[in-house]
């Protein structure tokens, strides 16, 4: 195993700079690395071994005519095959879509590129990335790399895992309700879900669309930052972009220093249901906030309470909507098309063989949540609740910087637990959440191992609205700190593959 | 509020085009009893004069000029398609109208 | 079965109807994508992402498409929303690629308005406006196998998506109740005013033939003298104002029918048959149909400003009813004239030939005479001639001018019509012109006395109208491309 795997991605681009290793040499490390350990992790659907050789090798060129490097330049990328990429297949974790490759590119697909990251495949995801670990895939589970036999989370898992696993430095992945942040947090690694809005959806596979935004994810709090500002911004062929500047992330990761920010500690995310060496792992985090000189103080969000019944309302009617394209007109599966049946027949066939029971199962809900007599009881509620909560976000940024929780209730549980138990498995996004509804910024960043079973421990960190560098002001300084006191960072400790 | 029954599971699944197996509408209507049982909470405030949102952002107006971009080619728009015919996409006899 | 007549229905019942007239725009591009909109295209040509509804795909609206609707909206006296947004309207069809149209529900960008439409005696009707919204077009199917293309009994379809998410304004309008025996007349009165003001207002061709305007016909009876409205049948895609006449006059015979038989109307959709005028039953509408509709969550509201709705309001143009009765006064129409230069579709190119500097009696009697005969007889619209206004003035130029005479004014036309190129041109290539000079006339002329030495006597005998049959033998030499007035002074002169 070569080093190269090990390098941030900010060392890898400055090595690359400096012409102390290539980028081809980098790019083929990692699909080494790929070849070596993803039978077992499953982290990946789709390796493009020549598109990222050539990839690096343009980047090699580039450099070589003495033009200026941008700060990712030939550092490779795991991408959430929920992203269009065109001429590569994009399946998002479903059988509807096997084999499709799309015509176009995503916006961020487009600026990964523009940057000269190096795009070394799709990852594994939740099928139409409705889950919290990756078990709903229609393409097997990928494993946690702390655990093979644990869940990576999810539905961002093979992003995650593809991290941990260091067969990349960089990941993409898609947050709607926790599914960048809750895979980071179990894994051991660092996933932002900038504000909605600021990370271009062309291209993104609609889940839910007022929910998802894509993010920036990774092994580093600076490589992170490095990421965000790669992908974000205002972007015309998204309604719902923000047209206004990036806040500097980069420069707020560097900061390091939280002396004289308020931090509130939000009451509502503890007590039953949280793993004791989850809130120890926390609770040390806030401890360490204090003395590293920042105010920390109790805050209450009643509405939070709400916040995941709103969530399995807003989120399947949205999906019922957005997945009723799958219809096996256009594109993708076709199943049942013997001449003899109806195009209404092939369409019910098709989806009933094409998406996995928690799609259908959302198709579902969320079909009846929008159905006449149920509108005003379940979506229209749902949407008061969404306004609740964003008072409650409001009214606790009033006085603090930033607000701070664990980022799952529990670390990663075995793969198989709560396979069949819906209840159970959207538990793990209830602090993720209220972000999702509110549409402000938050981090998760390792904080730790949980005692009682070795497995990583996610903290996260809220940041209002286009606020998203509070973020990595506060996680830059909390990861410096805790890799002083333990000498390392966190994922030197994950068992080898 | 009420439960969910199998035949409104059959109904649901007949208006988003599942043709779902009969122990998954007895497997489904369980589920989403108790899911639907536990989300019901929402209604608590379906009372109270609260505005709804349905979208994180305040954003209004946002509008393209009338200019013409480039479409795709035809190829490239019947590239994932199952079955195509004459560059237009073929698809199983139409039985709805209107 | 054989249906009461229309009198004996409307002894009995009255008419309740409710249109909804959806409108093409004419943009460039659709309303959610950069795709061009131009008609004729290759199939699939005029596609993206977003209208082909590929995962990944959002839509951004057209504000070409926005103030349109607003315009339309003004000019049916309608009020503008401060604050509306898109809705999705969910439902599965082969031609919707999202499989949910985007689309307005109780949030439309206009509503509560009216149109006053003057029916053929001149009385004026006002129909109210429930509202104006925006939506987007779906694709086009061909259905392959079976008989002539019909849905039934094919095979299989292929789907063109070109015209998927093209702007749609739907205008529905409020019960339309009064109008009795004349339901039919209101209802093809209303579409065709409304035609007139889409066309007016630049917004679209409106051409009913090409799908530029589609109308459904909704209608109900109920007894007359009681108020309660009875069930109604939706008799879709109307596709001309003839039709939508008689596709209203039709279901009113055909519920009366059913009504006078003691059966009960089904709530249902119907066809309606160009060939005898009927219609035949289509979708039962059971309020099964479901179509959640709710906030599209991939486009951000619209709110027109007050300032730019008023900007827009005082640069509407005039309406078709104001400029119809001003151009009746300014042209010294009868009523009935005017009517029929109505029915003609005349009024555009008179208005564009007088504006070419034609004499209004003059544009009015080449359009309503030679051309539109032409246009009747090849069953084409006036406005499609192969001949322009500005040709049709420069002919009325060359006949002010004494250079044509009315004959040959009618061969200039015919020339410009065969694509003989501009008049000037026609009369160069067809040597056409009025023969005014003199010299030459006068050898014309002098023949004519010699040829006629008993005419010519009798004219020195002061019988001055025998005249005549030498301006004939002289117009005959001359292939009638002589001046007649000017001959008959020549020869008088010479005589005299
Ligand atoms: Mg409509
Ligand atoms: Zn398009």
């Amino acid at each position: 195993m070569t080093e190269l795997i090990k390098y941030t991605a900010a060392e890898t681009a400055g090595a690359i700079a400096r012409g102390e290793v290539s980028a081809v040499e980098v790019a083929q490390a990692h699909l080494d690395r790929i070849d070596a350990v993803d039978k077992k992790v499953n982290a990946f659907l789709h390796v493009d071994r020549e598109g990222a050789l050539a990839a690096a090798r343009a980047v090699d060129a580039k450099r070589a005519s003495g033009a200026e490097l941008g700060p990712l330049a030939g550092v490779p990328l795991a991408l959430k095959d929920v992203f269009t990429t065109e001429g590569m297949p994009t399946t998002c974790g479903s059988k509807i879509l096997e084999g499709w490759v799309p015509p176009y590119d995503a916006t961020l697909t487009r600026r990964l590129k523009d940057a000269d990251v190096v795009i070394l495949g799709k990852t594994n995801m939740d099928e139409f990335a409705m889950g919290s670990s990756t078990e709903n895939s229609a393409y097997g589970p990928t494993g946690n790399p702390w655990d093979l036999t644990r869940i990576p989370g999810g539905s961002g898992g093979g992003s995650a895992a593809a991290l941990a696993a260091f067969e990349a430095p960089l990941a993409i992945g898609t947050d709607t309700g926790g599914s960048i942040r809750q895979p980071g947090a179990v894994t051991g690694t660092v996933g932002v879900k900038p504000t909605y809005g600021s990370v271009s959806r062309y291209g993104l596979v609609a889940f839910s669309s007022s929910l998802d935004q894509g993010g920036p994810c990774a092994r580093t709090v600076l490589d992170t930052a490095l990421l965000h500002e790669a992908i974000a911004g205002h972007d015309p062929l998204d309604s719902t972009s923000i047209d206004a500047p990036v806040p500097d992330v980069v420069a707020a990761a560097r900061t390091r220093d939280v002396r004289g920010m308020r931090i509130g500690v939000v009451k509502e995310f503890a007590g039953e249901g949280y793993q004791a060496g989850v809130m120890q792992r926390f609770e040390e985090s806030v401890e360490l906030l204090r003395e590293l000189g920042a105010e920390v103080v109790e805050v209450s969000c009643p509405s939070f309470t709400l916040a995941m019944p709103a969530y399995y309302l807003i989120a399947p009617s949205e999906a019922s909507s957005n997945l009723a394209r799958f219809d096996a007109m256009r594109y993708g599966l076709r199943v049942g098309d013997d001449g003899t049946r109806s195009a209404e027949q092939v369409t019910a066939l098709t989806r009933e063989a094409g998406f996995g029971a928690e799609v259908k199962r959302r198709i579902i809900l969320g079909t009846y949540a929008l159905s006449s007599g149920y509108y005003d009881a379940y979506y229209g509620s749902a949407q008061k609740v969404r306004t609740l909560i964003s008072r409650d976000f409001d009214a606790a940024f009033a006085g603090v910087d930033v607000l701070v929780s664990p980022t799952t209730p529990t670390t990663a549980f075995p793969i198989g637990e709560r396979a069949d138990d819906p209840m159970a498995m959207y538990l793990a996004d209830l602090c993720t959440i209220p972000s999702n509804l509110a549409g402000n910024a938050a981090m998760s960043l390792p904080c730790g191992l949980a005692p009682e079973d070795n497995l990583p421990v996610g903290l996260q960190i809220i940041a209002p609205a286009m606020a998203d560098d509070r973020l990595y002001r506060v996680g830059g300084a909390v990861e410096a700190a805790l890799n002083d006191k333990w000498g390392h960072a966190l994922l030197e400790e994950a068992p080898a593959l | 509020m009420p439960g969910i029954t199998r035949e409104e599971v059959a109904h649901l699944a007949r208006l988003s085009r599942l043709e779902l197996q009969a122990e998954e509408l007895d497997h489904f209507a369980e589920q989403l009893d108790v899911i639907i049982g536990a989300v019901a909470r929402v209604s608590e405030v379906a009372e109270q004069d609260v505005p709804p949102t349905s979208h994180p952002l305040p954003l209004t107006n946002v509008m393209r000029a009338d200019e013409v971009r480039p479409s795709l080619t035809p190829e490239q728009a019947l590239s994932g398609a199952p079955a195509s015919e004459d560059q237009r996409f073929r698809v199983p006899q139409i039985l709805g109208e209107d | 079965m054989s249906l009461v007549s229309y009198e004996e229905a409307l002894a009995s019942y009255d008419p309740v109807m409710g249109l909804e007239v959806h409108v093409e725009l004419g943009t460039k591009t659709k309303m959610f994508c950069g795709c061009s909109t131009e008609l004729g295209a290759e199939p699939n040509s005029q596609t993206c992402p977003t209208c082909l509804g590929l995962p990944g795909s959002l839509p951004v609206v057209n504000a070409v498409g926005v103030e349109s609707a607003v315009r339309i909206g003004l000019a049916l006296n309608c009020e503008i929303a401060e604050w509306c947004r898109f809705a999705r309207k969910n439902y599965f069809y082969p031609d919707m690629p999202k499989n949910f149209q985007t689309s307005q529900y109780d949030e439309p960008i206009a509503f509560n308005g009216y149109l006053d439409v003057q029916l053929e005696d001149g009385e004026v009707f006002r129909v109210e406006i429930e509202r104006a919204h925006m939506e987007e077009d779906t694709g086009k199917s061909t259905h392959v196998g079976g008989a002539t293309g019909r849905i039934h009994g094919a095979e299989y379809s292929l789907l063109d998506y070109n015209r998927a998410g093209i702007p749609l304004i739907e205008i529905v309008t409020k019960p339309i109740t009064g109008a009795g025996h004349r339901a039919p007349e209101v209802a093809k009165a209303y579409v065709a005013e409304l035609r007139e003001l889409i066309r007016a207002l630049g917004v679209s061709e409106a051409r009913m033939d090409k799908g530029q305007m589609r109308c459904d016909v909704n209608l109900s009876l109920r007894p007359n003298g009681t108020e309660k409205f009875g069930t109604r049948s939706e008799t879709k895609n109307v596709n001309s104002l003839r039709s939508v006449e008689r596709a209203a006059r039709f279901e009113i015979q055909r519920h009366a029918t059913v009504l006078t038989d003691g059966g009960t109307i089904v709530q249902e959709t119907r066809h309606f048959h160009e060939e005898d005028g009927s219609t035949t039953a289509g979708r039962i509408k059971d309020n099964a149909e479901d179509y959640r509709y709710f906030p599209e969550p991939d486009l951000v509201p619209v709110a027109p400003a007050r300032e730019w709705v008023e900007e827009l309001r005082v640069s509407l143009p005039e309406l078709p009813r104001v400029r119809r009765a001003r151009l009746q006064a300014e042209w010294g129409l009868t009523d009935k004239d005017m009517q029929s230069v109505l029915n003609a579709g005349a009024v555009e190119p008179i208005t564009e030939t007088i504006a070419a500097g034609a004499p209004a009696d003059q544009a009015r009697k080449w359009w309503m005479g030679e051309l539109a005969r032409r246009a009747n007889e090849t069953g084409t619209e006036l406005s499609e001639q192969p001949i322009t206004p500005a040709q049709v003035a420069r002919v009325c130029a060359l006949v002010a001018e004494g250079k044509l005479n009315d004959k040959l004014a009618r061969q200039v036309i015919e020339g410009v019509l065969a694509g003989e190129g501009e008049p000037d041109d026609v009369v160069a290539k067809r040597d056409l012109a009025v023969v005014s000079d003199d010299s030459a006339l006068g050898a014309a002329v002098d023949q004519a006395i010699a040829d006629n030495p008993d005419v010519a006597a009798k004219i020195r005998d002061g019988k001055v109208q025998a005249v005549g049959a030498l301006v004939g033998a002289v117009m005959k030499t001359t292939r009638g491309q002589a001046d007649a007035a000017r001959v008959k002074d020549l020869i008088l002169e010479k005589l005299a």
